[in-house]
């Protein structure tokens, strides 16, 4: 056993911050806006440092997907107590397209390479909320899942884990190696403290990763989704599911797994739920 | 001829029959309510729980909390990582790398990324930053906007009496840029990293550390994970302590670290006490076809009246997008305590002149901050022992063409010129542990910041007469612009702004339209647009000396102004939970750290310390 925990942290806009959707309807206004770690990874960094303090396992190596800024939000996870980070640098058009498919992909490959015996994440991203780079990261690692976790604690090499779930907590027991999302009250994340940010700044931790074909890293970035103005659609048309199918096919998007996605468009009162493609 | 003695007897016993009477039944109802009003303080919740008022060493809740602070050193050490701060450490950086020193310059900022908390009109002139950064235009710096038109502008209710721009009067911009000073701050910060700088936004500094011969030894950031009732959460931890040769404090106006200083080293005991104004921006974005790149506009008059000091401008930015920057300053010496410089911000929106620039437009961001209005007279003593103040700080601010980021970024040249040979030197020649440095108030009476301040000394105060408004700009016209400030006399203000204020009882309310959710809007949306946001569960950062004093006097005599003055509505009076009368709520959250209460408190109660680092308003580009 390694005792190696990989946390994923995702820089995301702070919540605090009113949204701005683009002059041109492509997406919201990032440039110069204040963006910070998404909460719900500052809880897997929390849960991930409390770990290695209880002296149950051995590193905690924080991972990012982004462009060169991603690094002050690794530096903030080494600040609050993780001993390496990685930056996977993704930037421009590939950014834009970079989603929870592509991230676990990226993940998944990361935890061979590093030979890693827990992945940490938080279990939602605040700004696209997908909720879903915890479980297909386990689905491609064949890995067992303890999603929306509580409470962690390790015992031997089995995790027992309370999930929060619609019902109420659900106990359950899973080997490791595992992936584990932290859910709001998993625990209360500490500050990086100054002394902490300086230490991080000056040891130059974090090592730099470029998704190619030449690193063991090959992850295909292709876009999977293409954001239209609801101004482009006219409303009462046909929205049938095959309609949407036929509109998808040939837009050329080229889906190249097969991916459960249900689509529910609602323009004023003709909101429609259109099957899955 | 009456019996004077016997008559007046009579009726002085009726005197006082009446006058007992009077006041056992007429008035015990007012009398009451008024007590009642006075004496809610009797039962006062406890508002302020921050430590700088309770003292933790006599709290029994922080017995055994390790308050040992790590420390560590640097050469210089500035407070404010704003205009005059960045100029002062590039401008020590570049001094370094010249002479191949090796310098360790540290800049603590209380926001979440440099240019967070910036806010400005503004038009800048370019003469210091050309000092600085020769190339600045080769490096990118967001200077996009050269100034095309100049309009300036008296404004009645529905008319507008145009006044010409000439050569020569303060407000004339040929040669300036219009910026958006929070981006022109960001790039300074990334030119202060490329000559080695060390940036650390998000953390405040919270105290001021002195050696034993009570020099200035540096500087402590906040402690973190403090609850709201004072007592310490599990993921306490203490600041920080930054411990430098000399410290440069450049917090902007109205720091509350230079305002402990000034009572420490007495600085102020000769000059005027510094007077103040509110500035109210927006952001806009506008219809293109009203959009002209370049346009400055600028207004006096509606809707305030000749004696509140205060006006309005309108910038159009030339950026890619039809971008508007635009707001209202109010002199913070009004009278009126009904007045709400925020309402009088929107109201002005709706005139015929400016109402036809923003229809059809989207406003995308607010904020305010207080800026100086006291130039020359009142800058105060700027050095002592192990410290220097530059920026709006002690304030260099030329009131009368509302610009002063020039004159900051060139008292932080000034600074770091006059410290450098002091730390490089081969023996330290100090006669305190921290380096005192007199020689940087000599180069910068030396120096055009001077020249400028003095020659527009007397506007501001020359509208302290009958005819305010008019008043001013006729002293202005006849000693500024044709004798050039060469006045031999230094007109005085009228005391600190506090002071300024008049009893509820002697002014009439003021009503304002109601916002229309077009153009003009209420105050907690303006508010969210402008990002602001603090740590939930930490002491209000807004403190009070006395908790009883904003229901006694405040409400009493005032009627509350801070819930008029306030741009982000902090304070609020509410009616208590039992039994009559009010208290004041404060929602510190909703800070945006303009400083306006600590300096228009009529009772100067309120003192605003820096919050958890981080925390506070989220501005891009303001």
């Amino acid at each position: 056993m390694s005792g190696r925990v990989l946390v994923g942290v995702k820089r995301v806009i702070d919540y605090a911050v009113k949204i701005r959707v683009k002059p041109d309807n492509t997406g919201v206004v990032t440039d110069g806006v204040k963006h910070s770690m998404n909460p719900f990874c500052e809880i897997a960094v929390e849960e991930a440092v409390k770990l290695k303090e209880k002296k149950l396992i051995k590193e905690v190596v924080a991972v990012s997907c982004g462009p060169q800024q991603s690094q002050e939000t690794i530096r903030t996870a080494l600040a609050m107590g993780a001993d390496r980070g990685i930056h996977v640098d993704v930037s421009g058009k590939d950014y834009e397209n970079l989603g929870p498919l592509q991230v676990s992909k990226i993940l998944a490959a990361l935890a061979k390479q590093e030979d890693a015996q827990l992945i940490l994440l938080g279990k939602q991203a605040i700004d696209d909320d997908c909720n879903q780079t915890g479980q297909m990261t386990a689905a491609l690692l064949d890995w067992p899942q303890g999603t929306f976790a509580s409470e962690v604690s390790l015992e031997g090499d089995k995790i027992n884990l309370v999930r929060e779930i619609d019902g109420g907590l659900e106990h359950i027991k899973i080997n490791t190696p595992a992936v584990i999302t932290a859910d709001l009250r998993l625990n209360t994340p500490r500050y990086a403290t100054l002394p902490n940010i300086m230490d991080s700044l000056m040891n130059n931790e974090t090592e730099l990763h470029k998704p190619n074909h030449r690193t063991s890293l090959c992850v295909g970035l292709i876009p999977l989704f293409e954001t239209v103005a609801p101004e482009d659609m006219q409303g009462g048309t046909d929205r049938s599911g095959a309609m949407l199918r036929h509109t998808v096919l040939q837009s050329g998007l080229g889906l190249h797994t097969r991916s459960l996605v249900v689509f529910s468009i609602g323009i004023g009162k003709n909101k429609t739920k259109l099957g899955t493609v | 001829m009456f019996p004077a003695s016997r008559y007046s007897c009579q009726a002085r016993r009726c005197v006082r029959l009446l006058q007992k009477i009077k006041t056992e039944h007429a008035t015990p109802q007012l009398y009451t309510t008024l007590h009642r009003r006075a004496c809610s303080t009797v039962s006062t919740p406890r508002i302020t729980t921050h430590y700088t008022i309770h003292p933790r060493d006599k709290d029994p809740r922080w017995e055994g909390v390790e308050m040992e602070r790590f420390a560590d050193e640097a050469d210089v050490v500035i407070v404010g990582g704003g205009p005059a701060g960045l100029a002062a450490a590039i401008r020590l950086k570049q001094l370094a790398n010249k002479h191949e020193k090796e310098l360790r310059v540290c800049v603590v900022e209380k926001a979440p990324q440099i240019g967070a908390h910036t806010l400005s009109g503004a038009c800048l002139e370019p003469s210091a930053l050309t000092e600085l950064i020769p190339d600045w235009k080769e490096r990118g710096a967001p200077l996009n906007t050269p100034v095309t038109e100049d309009v300036f502008s008296i404004l009645t209710e529905k008319y507008r009496i145009p006044v010409p721009m000439m050569p020569g009067l303060p407000m004339q911009n040929h040669g300036n840029y219009i910026v958006r000073m929070g981006n022109l701050v960001r790039w300074l910060g990334e030119q202060a990293e490329e000559v080695g700088v060390e940036l650390y936004p998000g953390y405040a500094a919270a105290e001021v550390l002195f050696h034993e011969d009570g020099s200035v030894k540096g500087i402590a950031t906040n402690d973190v994970g403090i609850a709201k009732d004072g007592s310490p959460k599990d993921i306490f931890e203490r600041g920080m302590e930054l411990h430098a040769k000399v410290t440069l404090f450049g917090e902007g106006c109205h720091g509350h670290l230079a305002k402990q200083l000034y009572k420490k080293f007495n600085l102020r005991e000769n000059c005027e006490p510094q007077t103040y104004a509110i500035g109210l921006k927006e952001l806009w974005m506008i219809d293109e076809k009203k959009w002209r790149p370049g346009r400055v506009e600028h207004s006096v008059g509606w809707p305030l009246d000749r004696n509140t000091y205060g006006g309005s401008f309108l910038y159009h930015l030339n950026e890619g997008e039809p971008l508007v920057a635009l707001g209202f300053v109010v002199g913070l010496d009004y009278t009126n305590p009904y007045l709400s410089p925020f309402r009088e911000f929107q109201r002005w929106k709706h005139h015929p002149f400016v109402a036809p620039t923003l229809e059809g437009g989207q406003r995308i961001a607010y904020g305010a901050r207080a800026l100086n209005e006291g130039g020359f007279q009142s800058i105060p003593k700027l050095t002592f022992p192990g410290g220097l103040l530059i920026g709006c700080s002690p304030g260099f601010m030329n009131v009368p063409k509302i610009k002063g980021t020039h004159t900051a970024m060139k008292s932080g040249m000034l600074a770091a010129e006059a410290i450098f040979p002091k730390l490089t030197a081969e023996t330290l020649d100090s006669e305190t542990a921290g380096l005192h440095v007199p020689e940087y108030a000599e180069n910068l009476k030396n120096s055009w910041v001077w020249k400028e301040l003095y020659a527009v000394r007397n506007i501001r105060p020359s509208f302290h007469n009958y005819f305010g408004l008019y008043g001013g700009m006729i002293y202005t016209g006849i000693f500024y612009w044709i004798f050039r400030g060469k006045e031999p006399w230094t007109l005085k203000h009228c005391g600190t702004d506090a002071n300024q204020l008049k009893p509820a009882k002697e002014c009439t309310p003021i009503e304002y339209p109601k916002p229309d959710g077009k153009i003009s809007f209420d105050l907690l949306s303006s508010v969210a647009l402008s990002g602001t946001n603090h740590e939930g569960d930490q002491p209000p950062h807004l403190t009070l000396k006395d908790d009883s004093i904003p229901v006694a006097r405040n409400l009493g005599i005032y009627d509350g102004p801070e819930q008029r003055f306030c741009p982000a509505g902090v304070y609020e009076y509410v009616p208590l939970d039992t039994g009559d009368g009010m208290r004041l709520q404060i929602n510190a959250q909703n800070c945006v750290h303009c400083k306006t209460c600590d300096i228009k408190d009529p009772s100067q109660n309120i003192n605003w310390v820096v919050p958890e680092g981080g925390g506070g308003p989220a501005y891009n580009g303001m």
